[in-house]
């Protein structure tokens, strides 16, 4: 039932190549002097999880506000559906979910009554609204709390709460404006599961993250952000691969010494990066870099070999880490 | 009739996204009309009890208490009692006040406090449908109130002519022309520095006073008089009066309380549709 025309015709989507929900060119916003979203581009197929990683400040919510319809741009072109959301408001958003940054659920409605009002905004009937109000809340795991009002919930739940109602108009494009941040681990992965579903169900995944995990379990491909610039694209696997090497050895020596020692390390691996706390090592083989700094008598404190990720790919691209 | 046990469930599906934003475009403001008055429904139980017990508490001081130490009957009063001359200015007061609450702390929550707005800003409705959507279920709940009062009036045997219950309209159209200026203004306030406070001391009360409540605004010194003629709750009081019980001005003066009442109405009405879309775009 869910592989009914992902792109709906009529005469509302002229004009885009097939299969391209999303398509930005010098998308471009500024406040005053600062410019928020620098002139960028992208375009996103049907179906695609596409994501926007980047620090905070990148531009991330910026851009999503934009494609969401909700903030103007400054200049550039800009598609969602092959509608311009500046003249096309209320079309660009009746086509979409959106999960924004900060919750805005109505704490003085119960929970279900959430979703109910907010179906009522893209005029669809109560017939209708019930049950699918019924089966988001088992979606989202809040069948139990049905009754409660909002702010009982708790922040995992508020969160769930608000995927349910961006649901609501069964979008096949749903923008999740970094859905898990300030959630912990279980609640991050329950989420995680419900975004998965949404993606095997054919739905338009674009979604915001500070966080690499996120972005390496979620995205298809993803454009690294900062300071409102595309600094890089691709799969997560071909960003790695393009800007990192396979592994990497994080050295400890202390923290007074990891700058010291660096010195001695040249040499090693194809490229060293020295933060405050640890020293990075990146090598195709990290096991064989790690014996050879035993070779050269140097005894860090703690020492691991991992796989390289998005996170170092972003170190590489800015020479800062994403989280500060 | 036998019925088919587990029925197969049919498909749920919303209709499409070119349906749902032709009627956000027609409908829209009535949408969020519709939350509002949900929202009101969990507190209409203090509603119905403000809306009460306020007139009956003021009608019984006004028109049983300060009554018996006026001098009934006065030419100054238009030849009724001092109730009947009070009614509809309490009344249009009344109507002020809740307008004046409804116009102002809520906006700030929609816009700042908990962001009520941005939720259905992201659903196909407009800003300006959202600002509409909050002045209907307002006007609503102020001709509710209204009648009610009126009701409270009309047992007290303060509403002499037939035509008092139209001091409804008159209240709503009142608590409008002061509440939707008033709603532009809360729209473009960005930090909460206690301005509605102010408001209410400053602006609402004075008003309340001197806008011909009590007593004829000529009783006034001429120095203060000004203040009524720029009170929407003069106009609404004089007009009330003129319903409720044939107050005598001149008919000039009558269609000049419609026009500034209406235009105020109005011209908040924009302010704040511009406000909203402004604030909201960016
Ligand atoms: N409404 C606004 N007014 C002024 N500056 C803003 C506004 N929104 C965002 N900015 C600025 O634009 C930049 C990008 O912000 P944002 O898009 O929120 O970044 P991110 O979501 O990646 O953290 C920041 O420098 C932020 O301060
Ligand atoms: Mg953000």
């Amino acid at each position: 039932m869910h592989n009914e025309a992902i792109l709906p015709s009529g005469t509302m989507t002229a004009h885009r190549p097939p299969g391209v929900v999303i398509s930005a060119a010098n998308l471009t916003k500024t406040y005053g002097d600062v410019a928020a979203v620098d002139g960028i581009t992208f375009s996103v197929p049907a179906g695609e999880s596409f994501g926007l990683l980047g620090p905070n400040g990148a531009g991330k919510s910026t851009t999503m506000k934009m494609i969401g319809g909700v903030t103007r741009r400054t200049s550039g072109n800009l598609s969602i559906m092959g509608l311009d959301p500046d003249t096309h408001g209320p079309e660009v958003r009746a086509h979409l979910g959106v999960v924004p940054q900060q919750d805005n659920l109505d704490e003085e409605l119960r929970v279900r009554d959430n979703l109910l009002v907010y179906g009522r905004y893209f005029g669809l009937p109560m017939s209708y609204l019930k049950p699918k109000a019924d089966e988001l809340l088992e979606f989202a795991q809040l069948t139990d709390k049905a009754k409660s009002k909002v702010d009982a919930l708790s922040g995992g739940m508020k969160r769930r709460l608000t995927i349910a109602r961006s649901l609501i108009n069964e979008p096949r494009i749903l923008l999740l404006d970094e859905p898990t941040t300030g959630l912990d681990p279980q609640a991050r992965h329950i989420l995680w599961d419900r975004l998965f579903r949404l993606k095997e169900q054919g739905v338009t995944l674009i979604l915001t993250t500070h966080y690499m995990d996120e972005a390496e379990q979620l995205c298809d491909r993803l454009i690294v952000v900062d300071k409102g610039r595309i600094m890089a694209e691709g799969s997560p696997a071909q960003l790695i691969r393009e800007h990192s090497t396979r592994e990497v050895v994080e050295l400890r020596f202390g923290s007074e010494r990891n700058a010291a020692i660096a010195s001695r390390l040249e040499g090693i691996g194809d490229r060293l990066e020295v933060l405050p706390d640890r020293v990075l090592m990146y090598a195709h083989d990290g096991e064989s870099a790690l014996e050879q700094v035993s070779a050269r008598g140097l005894r860090p404190l703690t020492s691991l070999v991992r796989r390289s990720s998005l996170e170092d790919v972003f170190l590489r691209l800015t020479g800062r880490s994403l989280v500060d | 009739m036998t019925e088919p046990l587990a029925a197969p469930q049919p498909a749920l599906r919303a209709h499409r996204p070119e349906i749902s934003a032709a009627k956000a475009r027609r409908w829209g403001a009535f949408y969020y009309a519709e939350q509002v008055l949900r929202v009101m429904k969990g507190y209409s139980w203090s509603i119905v009890m403000y809306s009460v017990g306020q007139p009956v508490a003021y009608l019984f001081a006004m028109g049983v208490g300060l009554a018996t130490l006026v001098d009934s009957g006065n030419a100054a009063f238009g030849g009724v009692s001092y109730l009947a001359f009070i009614a509809p200015a309490l009344l249009v007061s009344a109507a002020v006040m809740t307008a004046a609450n409804e116009f102002t702390f809520p906006v700030m929550d929609g816009f700042k406090w908990r962001r009520i707005y941005y939720g259905p800003h992201a659903s196909p409705l407009t800003p300006q449908q959202i600002a509409a959507g909050q002045i209907m279920a307002v006007t609503l709940r102020l001709l509710l109130q209204s009648a009610i009062y009126f009701a409270a009036v009309a047992l007290f045997g303060a509403s002499p002519s037939g035509w008092g219950w139209a001091g409804i309209l008159v209240a709503t159209l009142t608590g409008l022309a002061f509440g939707l200026p008033l709603m532009a203004y809360s729209a473009s306030i960005t930090e909460d520095k206690g301005q509605f406070a102010l408001v209410m001391r400053f602006i609402v009360m004075p008003l309340f006073l001197f806008s011909g409540t009590f007593f004829p605004l000529e009783n006034l010194p001429p120095a203060v008089r000004w203040v009524g003629w720029i009170s929407p709750i003069w106009h609404g009081t004089e007009l009330g009066r003129v319903l409720s019980f044939g107050y005598h001005e001149a008919p000039l003066l009558t269609i000049l309380h419609i026009a500034v009442l209406g235009g105020l109405a109005a011209l908040g009405w924009l302010l704040t549709r511009r406000r909203f879309a402004l604030r909201m775009g960016q």
